[in-house]
């Protein structure tokens, strides 16, 4: 077969596939942030903390009450989401008024504060998630080897990501959302429950993060670090896609998942830094993201 | 008289942050009226649609809507009881196109306009359903503004200098609207510069000056007190 500048296209192949699964948690986690910064006004520094737990919720669920896979899939996310409910209600409801260093100062704090609480009783060593039966397995595509979950993963980022941004900018409830994004006050004004709309934002938002962590479980041990590692990575997709734009964070977190993937062929070295040198050329030069509107 | 009125103000006083900008309002709207805040740059007229609304967070003194007191609600329940803004910056969504904008806010109550209607009133709109909020012209930009508050079922609309800066046609065509909602029912209260377009759809004219109701003037007595008005707007 051929080859690309002495690289094995099996090797090519493979690096971009992985690149694009990374890039799926990307765009999932990316876009749940932007959606939560537009309304909220507040950078959500939990959001790592709160992917690691969907994934401690799907090995709950099945180590301690027998639930699988496919229910924890939606019951996971909507726990966290009802746990990211109760935080918005008690805590981040108090700072809508300060700057949004402080939402920013507070949801540090918290990711600190669940991590710290699940090393402390799981340890940081790992719990395995086993793949689903129907996913286990992979198929050969005459050029590469394709494990079932991992395209599954791709298959189910893709859906989520496009059926949110699809609510978002195409539907009545996604109108709501974007008016109350430009203009709460006078959204307010005209009868409707903005503070309610924020509330469930918040817990739609963190449920996307819940999301990802189902979804990541059986390919990366459930760990209590998993999300620290993960959030710093997609704080720079964020700062990269700009904060602005629902599609801008789904497409910049599937392209910078394959760049990534990208340079570890090319240039292996430089695959753990790729994303962050990206961040800062675009910060000389587009400040406001590729994708962001100038403020 | 203050049990016929729709509205009625009395005493409102109203701050931003430490800033006392209201220091007593006081006055009435009849059902079916349109009745005018008129007064210089600064008087107090935007922030007196503000706190009927709720959206002017302090205030105290008495607003009541058909009876019932609202200056301790929220705005969106203030809203909820029939009134609905059109605000001074006009407030079209930028992120939502014509159709949406339209549609945003809630029908609070039956009796408000039909789409076509509202469409009737406002033909240009029609034809630019799909385009994006802020890609319209200003003119269309404040039609917009006040047509998606028609189909809410609100009574009351307080509407914010419809017709700063606009074309004479374009103010034309507002004045034959807002004479329009009168005859459908609308109790409008108009904040105006433009003096001589309150004179043409107004039944009355209050005249406010540093946060107070100093003059109230009968439309039908305008020219009678042209002089006085002159002298109260400085013009
Ligand atoms: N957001 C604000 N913060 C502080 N002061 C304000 C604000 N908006 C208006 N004011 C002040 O309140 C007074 C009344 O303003 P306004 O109600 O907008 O006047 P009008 O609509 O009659 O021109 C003015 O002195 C103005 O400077
Ligand atoms: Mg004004």
């Amino acid at each position: 077969m051929f080859e690309l500048l002495g690289i094995p296209p099996q090797v090519l192949l493979g690096q971009l596939l992985l690149g694009l699964i990374n890039g799926s948690f990307y765009a999932v986690l990316s876009l749940g942030l932007a959606v939560i910064f537009g309304l909220l006004n507040i950078i959500n520094f939990a959001h790592g903390a709160l992917y690691m737990m969907g994934a401690f919720v799907a090995w709950m669920l099945l180590n301690y009450v027998g639930i699988g896979y496919w229910p924890a899939l939606i019951l996971a996310p909507l726990i966290v989401g009802a746990f990211g409910i109760v935080l918005e209600r008690t805590m981040l409801a108090r700072l809508y008024h300060l700057d949004h260093l402080y939402g920013l100062l507070l949801t540090f704090g918290l990711a600190l504060i669940i991590q710290g609480l699940f090393r402390n009783y799981y340890g940081i060593s790992g719990l395995p998630y086993r793949i689903p039966d129907i996913l286990s397995g992979g198929h050969n595509l005459g050029f590469m080897f394709m494990p079932n979950y991992r395209a599954w993963v791709v298959v189910a980022s893709v859906i989520v990501c496009f059926g949110t941004w699809f609510m978002i900018e195409k539907t009545r409830l996604g109108a709501y959302l974007r008016a109350a994004t430009e203009n709460p006050v006078l959204v307010g004004a005209f009868g409707i429950n903005v503070p309610l709309m924020i509330t469930l934002t918040y817990g739609f938002g963190v449920a996307l993060a819940g999301f990802a962590g189902v979804l990541a479980a059986p390919i990366y041990s459930v760990n209590p670090n998993m999300g620290a590692d993960m959030i710093i990575v997609v704080f720079a997709v964020v700062v990269i896609g700009g904060m602005g734009s629902i599609m801008g964070a789904i497409l910049t977190g599937y392209i910078l998942g394959l760049v990534e993937g990208l340079t570890r062929v090319f240039y292996p070295e430089g695959s753990a830094v790729v994303i962050f040198v990206i961040m800062a050329i675009v910060l000389l030069i587009k400040p406001e993201g590729l994708f962001g509107r100038a403020a | 008289m203050s049990d016929a009125a729709l509205l009625h103000v009395e005493g409102l006083h109203g701050w931003y942050g430490e800033s006392h900008v209201l220091h007593g309002m006081d006055f009435d709207i009849r059902e079916g009226e349109v009745v005018t805040l008129l007064g210089r740059n600064g008087a107090g007229k935007t922030t007196t649609l503000l706190a009927i609304m709720g959206i002017l967070g302090k205030r105290t003194g008495s607003v009541r809507f058909a009876g019932t007191e609202t200056v301790g609600m929220q705005p969106r329940r203030i809203a909820r009881m029939g009134i609905a803004i059109c605000p001074e910056e006009r407030g079209v969504f930028s992120s939502l196109n014509v159709d949406e904008n339209m549609m945003l806010p809630p029908r609070i109550a039956a009796g408000g306009l039909e789409l076509d209607r509202i469409y009737e009133l406002f033909p240009n709109l029609r034809e630019r359903r799909r385009s994006q909020g802020t890609k319209l012209s200003g003119g269309e930009q404040q039609m917009l503004a006040i047509a998606r508050i028609l189909r809410t079922g609100a009574k009351l609309l307080l509407l914010d200098e419809p017709t700063e800066g606009l074309a004479p046609v374009i103010v034309q065509q507002i004045g034959r609207t807002i004479a329009a909602l009168k005859k459908e029912g609308f109790t409008i209260l108009l904040v105006e510069q433009n003096f001589r377009f309150a004179a043409s759809v107004a039944d009355r004219h209050y005249v406010v000056d540093q946060g107070r109701v100093i003059d109230m003037i009968p439309n039908a007595e305008l020219d009678a007190n042209i002089d006085k008005l002159h002298g109260y707007l400085g013009v």
